[in-house]
């Protein structure tokens, strides 16, 4: 089996209670950062799209932002890979409630906002790129499976790609089976070569029985809360010193991922 | 620009539509201009439009073990698995590679949705989810592509595309990435979606949708008529299988332009037909035949004819077949792949039905009624809201670009 090496440039991180990847270092290493303002900032998008959007799109954009600054790539130039298990909660809540009673009143704005490419396409639409873009899910293993389809793009064509995962808390009666209690997202910025924006380097082996690495103390819990939150064993990884974690990717397979810090 | 693709074997595929289940039937509704489009009869409530409904979706139960996911998609999908011995050929696959070397990649756009609106419609006396329907697994994206993996026992890597009307033509694009890594030897391909509320009022209620049977190209088209389908394809390294057609390129780009609407000079449509031509290494002229998005909408057709008149010579065919099949949303993209295939092999240009008064757009290359010729090279164009695009390539078998 074949091993994907990537090159990690800028990360990024949003939830109720962390604002930024640096926030998720501070808890790590001990402190309590301040929480963020209840609605993620999303500066990348125009005012009047950030009034307007959803907050599926808003959390997406947000931890997207982040990331690409700290890689100081062009975002216009970054292919990107949007995850989300659950895609827009409140808006597929939204959406079934007025169709059992009123379907004729179904609100369109909020119909082209329900497919499960509206962040990427917001995000594409603020950042003028035209680059290829995709939306992609497969239920806990969102972030895995969105991890190995990046790794996939930044190799085969040797391209730096945004990779977004993230899923908010869920609405009405739907929040009971998607089980999702606390919104979280994160990004990452990968890249084929080492330059001097690497954060880190990660090479990933498909094939390994389907695990997830233990949290470390302040995230216990924090899994079960959100599929998207899945993505914690590498972030924390990203945080320390180096190591590796296991990752699900699919109900049966797994991926080992060895972090080597560079910066 | 992008490097040039070591073509892959379509070495099965199938297809059921509102034209019929499996490939037979797809093929006589193409030669006989048969449309397979009805009133519409299956929204909860009264809908004044023309619906592409697959006959016999009721009537797929699944087996006993896989029960947990049944809902109208996964009938959909087990009924289109069940054509044309794909599931043999996946078992064969299977067996030959392993079932953790065969990946399993689906486009979708609403997944089972109807079994999450249908919940809605029945929550119990305390507001939740009717125990009949208390399955999470189903009221997930993700449905669809775990549901057929556990259906064919695939243990390989298992991705849902959910680019809206894009998504089952970028899944070509995840296979030859992960076959071109060696990740996997082999991957299932395709993608089901079912006809249901969301998608006919969101439609709807966008003023997309047409109270006619729908009329892409035509100038007196007024939207689009939405359908049902499901479609698959094994993919393989072409030295396995020599006599097999090929996908020999595909290109992927974004309009960044509007959630709803298409760039109005088609700029990611042309980006992705000169990324899937670059990767198949084609020059336009080489192209025979091009089966178009043609959904229909005005604008969406406006800018295609438009984008088919500035990039191919008269000896590019180009038809849409909605008007056969209802544009079947994230279905379109593999339904529309296999009509490129039995084109290929059939040496058959559909005909593009529906469109009785061509809008003077559109250029010499369409096809208005059938045409027997040889078809070499084989495109399909599938665009999706949030100006998502993705453009195939297929050829027949031995082809050299």
């Amino acid at each position: 089996m074949s091993m994907l090496r990537v090159h990690v440039e800028g990360v990024g991180l949003w939830s109720p209670q962390l604002a930024d990847f640096a926030a998720l270092r501070a808890l790590l290493a001990g402190a309590a950062p301040a929480p963020p303002p209840p609605r993620p900032a999303a500066a990348t998008l125009p005012p009047n799209e950030r009034r307007r959007a959803p907050e599926s799109v808003l959390l997406a954009v947000e931890a997207a932002g982040q990331a690409v600054a700290m890689s100081g790539r062009d975002a216009a130039a970054l292919a990107c890979v949007f995850a989300s298990s659950h895609g827009d909660q409140a808006i597929t809540d939204y959406m079934c409630a007025t169709l059992a009673h009123a379907p004729g009143e179904l609100s369109p704005t909020r119909f082209h906002n329900s497919v499960h490419n509206a962040a990427v396409g917001y995000w594409t639409i603020a950042t003028g790129c035209h680059a290829p873009s995709t939306a992609i899910c497969a239920q806990h293993a969102s972030f895995g499976a969105a991890l190995l389809e990046a790794a996939s793009q930044v190799l085969t064509e040797q391209r730096p790609v945004l990779l977004v995962c993230s899923d908010t808390a869920g609405s009405g009666p739907l929040a009971e089976v998607t089980g999702c209690t606390r919104a979280f997202g994160c990004a990452l910025v990968l890249a084929p070569q080492a330059s001097p924006a690497t954060l880190a380097r990660l090479d990933l082996q498909l094939g390994t029985a389907p695990t997830d690495t233990p949290l470390p103390e302040p995230l216990h819990g924090w899994r079960a809360g959100n599929p998207s939150a899945a993505s914690l064993p590498l972030l924390a990884l990203l945080a320390g010193t180096g190591g590796h974690c296991e990752l699900t990717v699919a109900a049966t397979l797994g991926l080992r991922i060895d972090m080597e810090n560079v910066a | 620009m992008p490097t040039l693709m070591t073509p892959l074997a379509v070495t099965a595929y199938t297809v059921t539509s509102a034209m019929g289940s499996g490939l037979a039937a797809q093929l006589d509704a193409l030669e006989h201009g048969r449309s397979g489009l009805r009133p519409n009869d299956i929204s909860s409530a009264p809908l004044t439009c023309w619906v592409g409904r697959v006959d016999g979706v009721e009537g797929a139960t699944l087996p006993a073990a896989l029960g947990a996911w049944d809902c109208r998609n996964n009938r959909l999908a087990w009924l289109g698995l069940n054509q044309d011995g794909f599931l043999e050929r996946v078992h064969a696959a299977r067996a030959r590679y392993g079932a953790d070397r065969v990946a399993l990649l689906l486009g979708t756009s609403t997944a089972s949705i109807g079994a999450t609106e249908e919940a809605y419609r029945r929550l119990d006396a305390d507001g939740g989810f009717a125990d009949d329907l208390l399955r999470p697994a189903i009221h997930a994206p993700h449905s669809l592509a775990a549901f057929v993996a556990a259906a064919l026992k695939l243990d390989g890597p298992c991705l849902t595309v959910s680019t809206a009307c894009s998504s089952s033509a970028k899944v070509f694009a995840n296979a030859e990435r992960m076959i071109r890594l060696g990740l996997v030897d082999a991957a299932v391909v395709g993608g089901v979606d079912t006809l249901c509320d969301s998608v006919l009022f969101g439609f709807n209620a966008l003023e997309l949708v047409s109270p006619e049977p729908c009329r892409p190209f035509d100038a007196a088209r007024n939207g689009i008529s939405i359908g049902e389908a499901a479609g698959f394809a094994l993919l393989e390294r072409v030295g396995t299988a020599a006599d097999a057609p090929q996908l020999l390129g595909y290109g992927e780009a974004s309009d960044a332009h509007h959630m709803s609407t298409p760039h109005p000079d088609g700029l990611g449509a042309e980006l992705a037909l000169h990324d899937a031509l670059a990767r198949a290494g084609l020059d336009a002229a080489r192209v025979d035949y091009i089966n178009l998005h043609g959904t229909a909408s005005l604008k969406n057709d406006e800018v295609e004819a438009a984008l088919v008149g500035r990039a191919f010579p008269a000896t590019t065919r180009a038809s849409s077949t909605k008007g056969f099949t209802g544009h079947t949303l994230g279905a379109a993209g593999i339904v529309e792949a296999t009509i490129a295939l039995q084109a290929i092999e059939h040496d058959l240009v559909p005909g593009n039905l529906g469109g009785d008064t061509p809008d003077p757009i559109c250029g010499v290359q369409f096809a208005w009624r059938n045409e027997r010729r040889r078809v070499d090279v084989a495109l399909t164009n599938s665009f999706g809201f949030g100006g998502n695009n993705a453009c195939l390539a297929f050829a027949r078998a031995g082809f050299a670009a």
